[in-house]
């Protein structure tokens, strides 16, 4: 019997896990614009990341292999994590010292913009509190699914993966 | 209990109308099952075991077993998770076997109305109205029935969108998935449509086939037709612990109908036991409903289903605990706590590693078998394959069954995704057609194209088992 990765056991992924997968884009794509990054490690029957894209950065042979973003061809338009029906597809991008994760948000209430949250690591642990700067609502939205972008401190781009909203 | 807010779904009432539970009058909506207005209400426990007067409330919600029954305007054995509240209703827990009343007749099948079709359909859900609108496409007349108040089978509770590629409805939601074959089907004239119908049997006739049926619990019904395709789904399984018979622990798909069909939360804390896709599912959609999700318990040393269903819960906070099990439940009339154990490397509960969780709701995750009971009645070889869930009916590329004329389709036929039942309904009712002689050649390449997407859905590693188990579910040579 082959070993059980760690994430399995656990049921979330770490950064490391992850890039052990896929590769990290470079500091400088994550300066020019926002980049798809999928947190999708396993060969499930699934191609709509694929079949969205505007510019044929998702590179997936078969719908049962992993998906694996060109990030020098992605321009970071979200589509990807509006319809990925495993809500598994995030943007990242660097401004400045912060980071900005864009994140699908299936529940209520939507935050605002400009709105403060809790932001919450992969493991559902709150780390620190961030400003909501884009939503697009379910009606706009490609794939039914909300999407949020939040403003992180840098150090949490590659932790916050969710944001509990207070009120 | 009613949900008025949620972040997918808009929950449509019908009119209000007064039920009366043990003469107590109780506020319902038309469209509600009896089993939902009671839940709404904070009534668990809807009957009593013959010997021990044990409490049994809700378990499978969809009229698959035995644990709601009630009586109804005097009636005993109503199925209280699928039978419509009607004004004025007079409902009564039932305790142990009940008699049916001396003035009361059971409806005679002799005086049967007849519906003719050239195709039989059982069952309304993906692989049954896949089957029906292709092989009303193909040239034949179809007649479906369904036990349950509305057509869609289980995709009517799924709000999660579905994996697979676009041309198979992937990205789309369950629920809206229902509605576009429900739509679909309503737009073809060759096809009836019988709901709150259950099949009992199936029979020969010379060239027919008969499926005897009643109507609404009360009127027989007899289909006839050529061939007939069963499409009944599949039944959610428990596990054996202490007490798991208690009201408030239900299958993982009831506490989706009563919370995603119907509007009405489960509870307000709840355990799952089982880290599959389904338990997973659930998790979320609890959340998603407002209710607290302590924990998922899991056997096995890792997740199940997806990881990125098992991601999408972990970061909201529930943790999933690998190598747990539930050792019991506790609570009088209905579940006020659940004890749960980790297990050593040979699935015996470490001693001492005990912990409780204070819950309301226990949802059983443990997976599901085919429904093959009329399959089983009718003739048609049946197999036990792991790999499927239980046993199912030998078939062939066409799922056909051994009985010639009877065809097979969906959960029924081996435990999958709703895809896969899609595409098999697809293939059983055009094969169907053809096989009667009423579809033309041009329809075989319709086969083979669905043939070839179950082939590409079923390549990964996750369908991996369910080829193996398909392999030896085949005619020898078939």
């Amino acid at each position: 019997m082959s070993e059980i990765p760690d994430y399995l056991k656990r049921g979330y992924i770490t950064p490391g896990e992850l890039f052990s997968i896929i590769p990290k884009p470079s500091e400088d794509r994550l300066r020019e614009r926002p980049v798809a990054v999928p947190e999708c490690p396993q060969e499930i029957p699934c191609a709509p990341c694929r079949e969205v894209c505007p510019t044929g950065a998702i590179n997936m042979p078969t719908p049962n292999d992993l998906p694996v973003v060109d990030y020098d061809k992605c321009i970071g338009c979200s589509l990807c994590v509006q319809v990925c029906p495993g809500l598994a597809f995030f943007m990242v991008q660097y401004v400045g010292d912060r980071a900005r994760i864009t994140m699908p948000h299936e529940l209520l209430p939507l935050p605002e913009r400009g709105e403060t949250v809790v932001l919450l690591n992969r493991a559902g642990e709150p780390v620190g509190r961030g400003k909501v700067v884009t939503v697009v609502p379910r009606e706009k939205s490609r794939g039914d699914t909300p999407i949020i972008t939040v403003e992180v401190p840098m150090e949490l781009a590659w932790d916050v993966r969710a944001v509990r909203v207070e009120g | 209990m009613r949900l008025t807010e949620h972040p997918l779904l808009r929950f449509e009432r019908g009119r209000e109308v007064t039920i009366y539970f043990n003469g107590r009058p109780i506020k319902a909506y038309e469209g509600e099952t009896i089993a939902t207005a009671l839940h709404a209400a904070g009534i668990r426990a809807l009957n009593y075991s013959v010997n021990k007067k044990r409490p049994r409330g809700l378990f499978c919600a969809i009229g698959k077993c035995s644990s709601c029954l009630m009586v109804v305007n005097g009636i005993p054995n109503v199925r209280a998770c699928i039978t419509p509240v009607e004004d004025g209703m007079r409902i009564q827990p039932q305790h142990g076997r009940a008699r049916l009343p001396e003035k009361a007749k059971p409806p005679e099948f002799r005086d049967a109305k007849v519906v003719r079709a050239d195709i039989v359909i059982i069952g309304g859900g993906p692989a049954g109205l896949m089957a029906a609108i292709h092989a009303a496409d193909a040239g034949a007349s179809v007649a479906l029935l369904d036990e349950n108040p509305r057509l869609g089978g289980q995709l009517i509770k799924q709000t999660h969108k579905f994996f697979g590629k676009r041309e198979q409805f992937a990205g789309v939601r369950g629920v809206e998935i229902a509605k576009i074959l429900s739509e679909e089907l309503r737009k073809r004239e060759n096809v009836q449509v019988f709901l709150e119908t259950s099949a009992v049997g199936i029979f020969q006739e010379k060239d027919e086939k008969l499926v005897f049926a009643v109507r609404k619990n009360r009127e027989p019904v007899e289909f006839r037709g050529r061939a007939i395709i069963v499409a009944t789904g599949a039944m959610e399984r428990s596990i054996p612990f202490e007490n798991n018979d208690l009201p408030g622990i239900y299958g993982a798909g009831a506490i989706q109908t009563l919370m995603n069909t119907y509007g009405v939360k489960p509870g307000d804390r709840v355990l799952i036991v089982g880290a599959g896709n389904v338990g997973l599912i659930l998790a979320y959609q609890l959340i998603q409903a407002g209710v607290e999700v302590k924990a998922i318990v899991e056997a096995m040393p890792k997740v199940g289903g997806y990881f990125v269903h098992a991601a999408k819960v972990r970061r909201l906070g529930v943790p999933i605990l690998t190598r747990h099990t539930i050792l019991r439940a506790e609570g009088k009339e209905r579940v006020e706590r659940a004890v749960v154990a980790q297990l050593d490397g040979n699935w015996k509960p470490i001693p001492g590693t005990e912990g409780t969780f204070e819950v309301d709701v226990i949802a059983l995750a443990v997976g599901l078998r085919p429904s093959i009971e009329l399959l089983q009645q009718a003739g048609c070889g049946v197999r036990y394959v792991r790999e499927l869930g239980g046993h199912v009916a030998v078939r062939d590329g066409w799922m056909e069954t051994t009985v010639r004329g009877i065809f097979v389709a969906g959960d029924s036929a081996g435990i999958e995704e709703a895809t896969t039942a899609m595409l098999e309904g697809k293939i059983a009712g055009i094969a169907a057609a053809l096989r009667l002689g009423i579809a033309g050649e041009e329809w075989l390449k319709e086969i083979e194209g669905a043939q070839k997407a179950l082939d590409e859905f079923r390549s990964g590693p996750f369908g991996r088992h369910v080829l193996e188990g398909i392999k030896k579910a085949m005619v020898v040579g078939g």
